[in-house]
């Protein structure tokens, strides 16, 4: 029942480079698909989002595993476990990765890059924070391992989002 | 978890995929036909000897109809018939072939068609207005970001914790385009690219550069398996799908250490011990590993326990993992030679592997007498794996 083959398979693929004039009778029908969401922050990142009115990083420990979990969690996933106190950080970390970006959220070129990364909070477990912006800082001095700082927006323009933080910055001494 | 006790051998007899490429004439249902026929043509079967189907395909978004299984439906040729849909992002490759596996081994079905679809030239004016949508809302989504972002950071990380370089990684994808070449689906294949064409490519969100990313792509594959008791049937030599595995980590992203996939290695094991592999470098010839980056070829080659942390970026540069060297990866050209049509890449995946090891491929067969290979893919929030091993017993 099974054909045998001699040539590399798939046997027959359809599809071919389109000339010009055709692209002209290919029908395609537009439309927008409009959509609005209100998503429910939760109990954990409600708080957090309200720290940040703050000007302050909070995470939730876990009594089981001992992490404090940033983002803060209602629930450690690995002991499954509901956590227990919540800790305030100092906000300041270090660089956990980070990327140059030449291309906007549309993939749209970019003359000036965008720095982003992760930033690994002080006081919480290894590789554990945010992902965010860099900046005061050139693209060739950001490294792995570099201690940063965040930089608040004042007080009055901030709104519980986490860009109540501007950018992290490298920390002065 | 019993890996032992499986009722039923599964088998890989027929598989097909279109031609990767921005398919702007034919509809997801157009093409997943054609991928689904092309599998029944080379198995020799017809709809109608078919129990089951199963549709592997990614984001509702792409296509703007949030009922994407049914819309692909009569496409994939799941009409009156027991059909699911699954998704696992860019692991529904391989993902959705285990699904159907488990719909064999199970013993409920004999013969199951599984159909992978992408058509990612609908959303406009690029992939990345729906890719938006897979980030996390409140933390992630006020910062604006590009799906490559997170693979630029990820590769950032991979590269600093084991010291890789990055002249290294770009040697995958020189090896992928041209391992494409014989590739009749191929949408990037290139025979002239050297080193050099890829580390001076613009930068995307460095360190990744336009040549180390496999763009968006429209296209179907598909592969029909069957049970061990019909498969002499169908063909005198079955390759049998011999383990399965597959583990997700926790969508916290910004909670992992990315320089190493953990829930890959998890999975492999998973797939490994049922394949009854004990020291996967020794017994799996070849590898098919998701190279949608060319980084992530390297660190899916470690995490599938092939290479240790930063080794896969040395093999690389010694040459073993060409077409013709001690361990071929990526013999098909890959995501980044072939094409990225997200779920579709099973044809260069598993497709890859049956016609491997069926030695079936061709010009792109591998030099090295085949018994054993592993096909992996990788995805949702760079944060599941799928493992599938195959054998010629």
């Amino acid at each position: 029942m099974s054909k045998k083959t001699e040539f590399g398979p798939p046997l027959n693929p359809r599809g071919r480079r389109l000339e010009a004039k055709e692209l002209e009778s290919i029908t395609h029908v537009r439309a927008k698909v409009p959509a609005k969401y209100a998503w429910a922050a939760g109990t954990a990142m409600s708080r957090f989002l309200e720290e940040l009115k703050n000007g302050k990083i909070i995470g939730r420990r876990c009594a089981r595993c001992d992490r404090v979990l940033v983002p803060p969690r209602m629930f450690c996933e690995r002991c499954f476990q509901p956590t227990t106190e919540w800790v305030y950080l100092p906000g300041t970390g270090v660089v956990e990765t980070f990327s140059i970006s030449y291309i906007d959220t549309n993939a749209n070129r970019i003359k000036e890059p965008i720095l982003v990364g992760v930033i690994a909070f002080d006081g919480a477990p290894p590789h554990c924070g945010i992902m965010h912006y860099f900046g005061e800082v050139k693209p060739e001095e950001l490294k792995i391992g570099m201690p940063v700082e965040p930089v608040w927006k004042p007080k009055e323009e901030r709104v519980g989002s986490v860009l109540d933080i501007k950018y992290f910055r490298p920390r002065r001494k | 978890m019993d890996l032992k006790k499986i009722r039923k051998d599964v088998a890989v007899v027929g598989a097909g995929m279109t031609v990767f490429a921005r398919r702007l004439q034919e509809t997801g249902k157009e093409m997943s036909w054609e991928a689904a026929k092309m599998a029944l043509d080379e198995a020799g079967l017809t709809l109608k000897d078919i129990d089951a189907v199963v549709l592997g395909s990614a984001p509702d978004a792409f296509d703007g109809v949030h009922k994407k299984g049914e819309w692909l439906l009569d496409g994939a040729g799941g009409t009156n018939k027991p059909f699911m849909r699954v998704y696992t992002g860019g692991g529904t490759a391989v993902f959705a072939p285990i699904a159907g596996w488990w719909h064999v081994a199970s013993g409920m079905f004999k013969r199951v068609l599984v159909v992978c679809e992408e058509k990612m030239s609908s959303v406009q004016p690029h992939a990345q207005s729906a890719f938006a949508h897979i980030w996390d809302p409140i933390l992630d989504r006020p910062l604006r970001p590009n799906l490559v972002w997170i693979f630029a950071m990820e590769m950032q990380r991979y590269m600093h914790k084991y010291n890789v370089r990055y002249e290294d990684i770009a040697l995958v994808a020189v090896k992928n385009k041209r391992n494409a070449v014989g590739h009749p689906c191929a949408q990037l294949a290139d025979p002239t690219i050297t080193l050099d064409d890829v580390i001076n490519s613009e930068p995307m969100a460095l360190p990744v550069r336009r040549l180390d990313i496999s763009p968006p792509s429209d296209g179907a594959s598909a592969i029909v398996l069957v049970s061990e008791d019909v498969v002499y049937e169908h063909t005198d030599s079955p390759v049998w799908i011999e383990g399965v595995g597959w583990c997700l980590d926790t969508t916290m992203w910004t909670n992992r250490d990315l320089a190493f996939p953990k829930f890959l290695a998890r999975a492999a094991k998973m797939a490994y011990e049922m394949a009854g592999i004990k020291n996967p470098r020794k017994e799996i010839d070849f590898a098919e590993p998701y190279d949608p980056f060319d980084y992530k070829e390297l660190q899916h080659l470690e995490g599938l326990l092939l290479a240790d942390p930063g080794e896969a970026a040395i093999m690389t540069r010694e040459g073993k993992t060409q077409r013709d060297g001690e361990f071929p990866v990526c013999p098909s050209g890959g995501l980044l030679g072939v094409g990225n049509p997200i779920a579709a890449t099973l044809g260069i995946k598993i497709g890859e592997v049956y016609w491997q090891l069926a030695r079936k491929a061709g010009p792109r067969q591998v030099k090295k007498d085949v018994r054993t290979g592993v096909a992996q893919a990788w995805g949702d929030l760079m944060q599941f794996s799928a493992v599938v091993v195959m054998r010629r017993r």
